[in-house]
C-alpha cells in the first residue's frame, strides 16, 4: 500500500493541486448561481484574461506589483461585466441572462484572440511559485504545494465572511429570496457587485496558480478549466462553496487517475487518456443520476 | 425562407406557395444558370450552410423554446448524424483510403452505391443521401432515448450540464482509438456522398441541385416540426414549458411528452449534423465542442426564443456575417471604389471582435431577439409596410422593431 | 436608442457589403491573384502566420509576373481557416471567388484535406507547404505540395531516436488530430520494427496539464519522448518536463521549429533536449536569411506574427518557396487561368531556398532529405542541425 501511493504520489499531487485550482474558480460558479441562478459562462474567460494581465504587466512592472495589480483589475474586470452585460437583463428570462453570458464569454475570447494575435503567451516565473521541491522522491514546484492549503485558506475567510459579516448575510438572504430580501432592504446590487469581485477575485488567484503550472496563455485556455470547474460546482450541488471545493478536489484525483490508468493499475492496454475529460462529465451524470440536485444541493421545491 | 408557409392560414397559403416556387427557382439558377462571380460564388455556400443550421435552430427551439428543456447536448448528437451518415455513405472504392490508418473498415456496405447499381448513379446518390440522412436521425434519436430515460428527470440547468457532459462523452467515443475500424478514430471521414453529387441527367444535360437539396431536407424537417408544434403534442409541450405542475395536474405526462420532444428534437439535430457532413465534405469528431451548441443557443435566441422564422432568419444573419460578410475586417485593408486603403485595426482577429460585440449588442437591446416570439405572416407583413410607408424601408431590423 | 441602434447596425451590415462589392470593383485587368488558404487563428494560429510571413516576403521580392508579354501585379489574398474544418468549406470559397488562380497552404494537414473538395470542384489548383499528412494529396489531382510526407518524417524521427540508442519511448499525440495522430502512427510501425517499445497515449484538446502524461512516460521506463503536436502544447510538455525533473531527449516534427520552442528552452532555466525534424537548415543561405531577418524586424507587424524573435521558422522559408513555385507555375501556364495553372503546375521544377522542388505522380514533392533541428539550452538556447536523407 505505501509502495502504491510512492509509486503514484505524483499523480496524487498533482490531482490535488489542480482540484485546488478547480476549487477557486468553482466557487465563483456556485455563488453566482447561488444568487442568481445564473450559470456565467463568461467565469473560464475572466480566469484567462487574468492570466495574460500577468503576462502583459510582468514585462514592465515588478513581479509582486504585477499580481497586486492583476488580482485587482480582474476583480474590476467582473464588477464591469456584471454591471454592464447582467445587470440590464435583471427582469428579462433566465435563457437572455446566460446567452449575455456566452457573449461575454465570445467577446473576452475573441478580444484576447485579437490582442494576442492567437500566439499562446508564455507565462513568466514566478521565482517563489516555481522553486523545485521535492516530496518523497517526486519533484514538484512549490506553487503545486502551496495550492491545496492556500485553497483551504481562502475557503475558509470566505465562509468566515459569509457566516460573520453583514454583507454574507445579506447573501445569504439574497440567495435564499431574492424579492423578499429586496422588500426587506437589502441593497441587492451592492450584494450582486460584490459576489462577482470576490468570484473574480479567486479566480484570478487560481489563474496565477494554473498557469504557473502549465505557464502557457492561450485565448481558449480558460475554456477547458472553466467547464471543469463548473462541473465541480454542479457535482457538488451549484449553490454550496463546500459542495464545490470539495467537487473540484474530486474530479481533480480522479482526472489524473483516469489519464493514469494504465500506469497506475497496471493495465497492459494503451487508450485509457482518450476519456480523461469525457469521464469527468461520466462522473458528473452518474452524481446527478444518484443525487439530481448534486453532493451538497438543496431540494429545490417547486412553488405552484 | 421555406419558414414563410409554416403557418396555413388561409390569407397566407397564396403568396407562400409563390415564395417557395421563388426560392426553389433561385437556387437552380444559382447552380445551373447564373454566372460565376464573386457574389454568387460566396452566397452559395452561405446559403446552405444557413439552411442546415436553420434546421438546427428550429430543432433546438423545440426543445429550448417550446418544451422549457434546456439541454445542451446538440453537438453530440449532430456528430452522431454525421458519422452515421457519413459511414454508411462512403463508396466501396473509397474505404481504403478513408481508413488508411486502420487499414480497412469493419462497414462493408454503402446505401447510395448499393441503390446506385440498381436504379442509376444520380438516382442512386439522391435517394440513398435521404435514406443515410434519416437513419442519421434514427441513430440520434435512439440515442437521445437511452440518454433521456436518466437525464429527463433533471431539473433546468443540471439537465443542461447533463446533456453537455453527454456530447463530450459522445466525441471522446468517437475519438477513440478502439472504434477505429468504423469511425477511423481521430482521422476524417471523406468522399461519401456530398451536395456536390446532388444532379439529375436529362439527356444530354446536366442539372445540378446541389443548393437545392439542403432546403428540401431542411424544410421538409422544418415543416414537420411546425406541425408538430400546432398539434395538441405541441399545446402539451408549451403547457409544460409554462407551469409544469399545472401541466401534469391537468393530466399532461410529463415524462412522454418531454421524451416526445428531446427524440424528435435530437433527430432532427441528427438529420442536421448529416447535412453538415455533406456541406463540410470532410467531417471529424474535433470541431463538434460545445463552443457549436453555444452558436446554435446564440442564433435561437438572436431569432427570438419561441419564433421559428426568427430561427430561419438568425441563422442566415449569423452565418453571413460570420462567414462572409465580416471577412473584409480580417484583411488589413479595404478596397473602396477601387481604392485600396489600409484601415489601422483591421488585421487578422478582428472580424471576430466585431462579431462578438454586434452579439452583445443584440443581445443586451434586444433581448427579445429579431422576431420575439412571433412569426412572419404575409397579413401582418402587408400592414406593418403600410403603416412604415413613410419611413425607410432598407432595413428589416427597423421593420420589425416598429 | 433601440432604433437608434438598430439604425446603426443596419448601416454597418450595408457598409461591410459595399466593401464587399467594391472590392470586386477594385479587381482590373492587370492583377492576378494568389490565395492564402492559412490558419491565422485557433491551435495552428502560429504556424500558419509564419508560413504567410514567407508569402509575403516573397511577394515584396517578386511583387509582378509577366503573361503573354504583358506585366501583371501579384496580390495576395488571405482566408483564415481558424484552424477548424467546419470553416474550411467557406474559407476556400472566399479565395476561388476572389479569383484566385492558385491557393497556397495550409499549415495543418486537417485543414487543408477538408478544403480538397471545394479546390477540386472550382477547379483552383492548391499546393500545401508544409502540410504533411499522407491523405492530402491523396484520391484528388488538385492537392500538390512541396513538403516531405509523414510517412517519411516518422522513419526519419523512428531512426534518429534509435541512433541515440534509445530502446523504450512514449508517443503523445493530441486526440483527433490527423497530423500528429498520422505521424504517430508511422513513428509508431517504424519504432516497433526497430524493436523500440512503444507507449502510446493521446491527450484531448484544449489540455494544459501533461504532469499525468510525463508520469505515465517516466513509469513506463521511456527514454525518450515522441510528441508531435502543435507549438502550445509544445510549450506546456517543454516546461512541465523540466519542472517535473523529467529531461529525456523530446522528439518531434517539424511543427516543433519555430522561435516558441527555442524560447520554451530557454524558459525552463535547465538543459533540456529537444528535436525535431524539419525542412530547412538555418545558415545554409546567409545572405537571404539575413535579408529576411531584416525584413521581418522592419515591421512591428511581421515581428508579432513570428511570436516576437527574429528566429526563422522552416515554414516560412518553405512559403517563401511555394510562391516562387507558384510564379513559376503562372509563368509556364502564361496564364492566370486557374486550369491553365493547374496543367502547368506538375512540369514546374525549381530550386528554392529549401532544395530543389519538382513533383512526383500525384501531387507530392519529390524530396529526399530531412534535417533534424536540436535545441541546446544549457546557457542559451543553441540551435543545430544534422542532414537525414531518405
Amino acid at each position: 500500500m505505501v509502495e502504491f501511493l510512492h509509486n503514484n504520489l505524483a499523480y496524487l499531487i498533482n490531482g490535488i493541486s489542480v482540484g485546488g485550482q478547480y476549487a477557486l474558480i468553482a466557487i465563483g460558479y456556485t455563488m453566482v448561481y447561488g444568487i442568481l441562478r445564473l450559470i456565467n459562462f463568461a467565469h473560464g474567460d475572466v480566469f484567462m484574461i487574468a492570466g495574460l494581465m500577468v503576462v502583459y504587466m510582468s514585462t514592465v512592472l515588478p513581479m509582486w506589483l504585477t499580481i497586486v495589480l492583476t488580482l485587482i483589475m480582474t476583480a474590476v474586470l467582473g464588477f464591469f461585466i456584471e454591471r454592464i452585460a447582467y445587470r440590464p437583463l435583471r427582469s428579462a428570462p433566465r435563457m437572455s441572462v446566460m446567452i449575455s453570458a456566452i457573449g461575454v464569454s465570445y467577446l473576452l475570447q475573441n478580444c484576447a484572440l485579437y490582442f494576442t494575435g492567437g500566439l499562446a503567451q508564455s507565462f513568466p516565473s514566478i521565482s517563489f511559485l516555481t522553486k523545485p521541491v521535492n516530496i518523497w522522491g517526486t519533484s514538484v514546484i512549490m506553487a503545486k504545494v502551496i495550492t491545496p492549503f492556500l485553497t483551504l485558506i481562502l475557503i475558509f475567510l470566505l465562509l468566515f465572511l459569509i457566516k460573520k459579516t453583514k454583507i454574507g448575510m445579506a447573501m445569504r438572504a439574497v440567495s435564499k429570496d431574492f424579492e423578499t430580501s429586496q422588500l426587506m432592504g437589502i441593497r441587492i446590487n451592492l450584494v450582486i457587485s460584490v459576489t462577482f469581485i470576490i468570484g473574480c477575485l479567486l479566480a484570478a488567484i487560481g489563474s496565477i496558480l494554473y498557469f504557473t503550472c502549465y505557464p502557457s496563455v492561450q485565448p481558449t485556455s480558460g475554456g477547458m478549466p472553466g467547464l471543469k470547474a463548473f462541473v465541480a460546482a454542479v457535482f457538488g450541488g451549484i449553490g454550496s462553496i463546500p459542495g464545490a471545493v470539495i467537487g473540484a478536489f474530486i474530479i481533480g484525483i480522479c482526472e489524473n487517475i483516469i489519464k493514469g490508468g494504465a500506469s497506475i493499475f497496471g493495465i497492459q492496454t494503451n487508450g485509457w487518456t482518450t476519456f480523461s475529460d469525457a469521464f469527468s462529465f461520466a462522473l458528473l451524470i452518474v452524481i446527478l443520476m444518484i443525487k439530481p440536485t448534486g453532493l451538497f444541493g438543496e431540494k429545490s421545491t417547486d412553488k405552484v | 425562407m421555406e419558414t414563410l408557409n409554416n403557418k396555413k392560414r388561409n390569407p397566407n397559403t397564396i403568396p407562400a406557395i409563390i415564395c417557395l416556387a421563388a426560392v426553389v427557382v433561385l437556387l437552380l439558377l444559382l447552380d445551373n444558370v447564373l454566372p460565376a462571380n464573386e457574389f454568387t460564388l460566396m452566397l452559395i455556400p452561405v446559403l446552405k450552410k444557413s439552411a442546415i443550421y436553420a434546421l438546427l435552430c428550429v430543432s433546438m427551439n423545440l426543445l429550448n423554446g417550446f418544451t422549457g428543456l434546456f439541454s445542451l447536448g446538440q453537438a453530440g448528437f449532430m456528430l452522431i448524424g454525421a458519422y452515421t451518415y457519413a459511414i454508411i455513405s462512403i463508396p466501396d472504392a473509397d474505404r481504403d483510403t478513408v481508413y488508411m490508418y486502420s487499414e480497412g473498415s469493419d462497414v462493408t456496405f454503402s446505401i447510395p452505391e448499393m441503390l446506385g447499381n440498381v436504379i442509376g448513379k444520380n438516382a442512386g446518390n439522391f435517394f440513398g443521401a435521404i435514406i443515410c440522412i434519416i437513419l442519421a436521425g434514427l441513430v440520434a434519436a435512439i440515442f437521445a432515448a437511452l440518454i433521456g430515460i436518466p437525464v429527463l428527470r433533471l431539473k433546468s440547468d443540471y439537465l443542461a450540464i447533463a446533456t453537455l457532459g453527454f456530447a463530450e462523452i459522445i466525441r471522446a467515443v468517437c475519438q477513440w482509438d478502439k472504434l477505429e475500424r468504423i469511425t477511423s478514430g481521430s482521422f476524417q471521414l471523406r468522399k461519401y456522398v456530398d451536395f456536390g453529387d446532388m444532379k439529375l441527367q436529362l439527356g444530354g444535360m446536366t442539372i445540378k441541385f446541389s443548393s437545392l437539396f439542403p432546403y428540401l431536407i431542411a424544410g421538409l424537417s422544418i415543416l414537420f416540426i411546425v406541425a408538430l408544434i400546432n398539434s395538441t403534442y405541441g399545446r402539451a409541450f408549451k403547457a409544460i414549458r409554462d407551469d409544469e405542475v399545472a401541466a401534469e395536474a391537468m393530466g399532461i405526462n410529463l415524462f412522454k411528452h418531454k421524451m416526445l420532444s428531446f427524440v424528435v428534437s435530437s433527430f432532427f439535430v441528427g438529420v442536421g449534423g448529416a447535412l453538415l457532413a455533406m456541406y463540410q465534405t470532410t467531417i471529424q469528431a474535433s470541431p463538434f465542442k460545445s463552443a457549436m451548441t453555444y452558436e446554435i443557443l446564440l442564433i435561437v435566441v438572436i431569432g427570438g426564443i419561441g419564433s421559428i422564422s426568427g430561427s430561419c432568419i438568425g441563422a442566415f444573419l449569423f452565418t453571413a456575417c460570420n462567414e462572409w460578410w465580416l471577412r473584409f475586417l480580417d484583411s488589413g485593408s479595404i478596397n473602396l471604389f477601387g481604392n485600396k486603403m489600409s484601415v489601422p485595426f483591421f488585421r487578422d482577429g478582428f472580424r471576430k471582435v466585431i462579431f462578438s460585440v454586434i452579439i452583445m449588442v443584440v443581445v443586451l437591446f434586444f433581448s427579445k431577439g429579431i422576431m420575439g416570439d412571433k412569426e412572419i405572416s404575409f397579413a401582418g407583413m402587408g400592414a406593418k409596410l403600410k403603416a412604415l410607408s413613410g419611413k425607410s424601408k432598407k432595413d428589416k431590423k427597423v421593420k420589425e422593431e416598429a | 436608442m433601440k432604433k437608434v441602434l438598430a439604425i446603426v447596425m443596419a448601416m454597418a451590415m450595408i457598409f461591410g457589403l459595399a466593401a464587399c462589392g467594391s472590392a470586386e470593383a477594385g479587381k482590373d485587368g492587370d492583377t492576378v491573384y494568389v490565395g492564402i488558404y492559412e490558419p491565422q487563428t485557433g491551435d495552428n494560429g502560429a504556424g500558419g502566420k509564419q508560413e504567410i510571413l514567407g508569402i509575403q516576403y516573397a511577394n515584396s521580392i517578386c511583387p509582378t509576373v509577366e503573361l503573354g508579354g504583358k506585366t501583371y501585379k501579384v496580390e495576395l489574398v488571405i482566408a483564415d481557416n481558424e484552424s477548424s474544418n467546419d470553416k474550411a468549406v467557406s474559407a476556400a470559397t472566399k479565395l476561388i471567388s476572389a479569383g484566385c488562380s492558385i491557393a497556397l497552404g495550409s499549415y495543418g494537414s486537417g485543414v487543408s484535406m477538408a478544403a480538397a473538395d471545394t479546390f477540386e470542384e472550382a477547379g483552383v489548383p492548391a499546393m500545401g507547404i508544409s502540410c504533411t499528412n499522407a491523405l492530402v494529396t491523396a484520391d484528388n489531382d488538385i492537392y500538390f505540395r512541396i513538403c516531405f510526407i509523414d510517412p517519411d518524417q516518422g522513419t526519419i524521427d523512428a531512426n534518429l531516436i534509435n541512433s541515440m540508442g534509445i530502446k523504450n519511448v512514449y508517443v503523445l499525440s493530441m486526440l483527433g488530430e490527423d497530423y500528429g495522430s498520422g505521424l504517430a502512427s508511422y513513428f509508431q510501425k517504424e519504432a516497433e520494427r526497430l524493436g523500440m517499445t512503444v507507449t502510446a497515449d493521446s491527450f484531448p484538446e484544449g489540455n494544459s496539464d501533461f504532469t499525468s502524461y510525463l508520469t505515465n512516460a517516466k513509469n513506463a521506463g521511456a527514454e525518450a519522448i515522441f510528441a508531435p503536436c502543435s507549438t502550445g502544447y509544445a510549450q506546456q510538455i517543454i516546461a512541465q518536463s523540466a519542472a517535473m525533473d523529467f529531461i529525456v531527449p523530446l522528439v518531434a516534427g517539424d511543427t516543433w521549429d519555430s522561435g516558441v520552442i527555442s524560447d520554451a528552452c530557454a524558459a525552463t532555466g535547465k538543459d533540456v533536449q529537444v528535436y525535431c525534424s524539419t525542412f530547412y537548415a538555418e545558415g545554409k543561405d546567409v545572405e537571404f536569411e539575413k535579408a529576411l531577418k531584416d525584413w521581418i524586424n522592419g515591421d512591428q507587424d511581421n515581428l508579432k506574427n513570428n511570436a516576437g524573435s527574429d528566429e526563422l521558422s522552416a515554414v516560412t522559408l518553405l512559403g517563401y518557396d511555394a510562391y516562387m513555385v507558384a510564379i513559376e507555375a503562372l509563368k509556364a501556364a502564361d496564364s492566370a487561368d486557374p486550369k491553365a495553372v493547374k496543367e502547368a503546375l506538375p512540369g514546374v521544377n525549381y530550386t528554392g531556398i529549401t532544395g530543389e522542388i519538382k513533383f512526383k505522380e500525384g501531387g507530392d514533392a519529390d524530396r529526399h532529405d530531412a534535417f533534424i533541428k536540436t535545441y541546446s539550452s544549457e546557457t542559451q538556447t543553441l540551435v543545430y542541425y544534422d542532414l537525414f536523407s531518405f
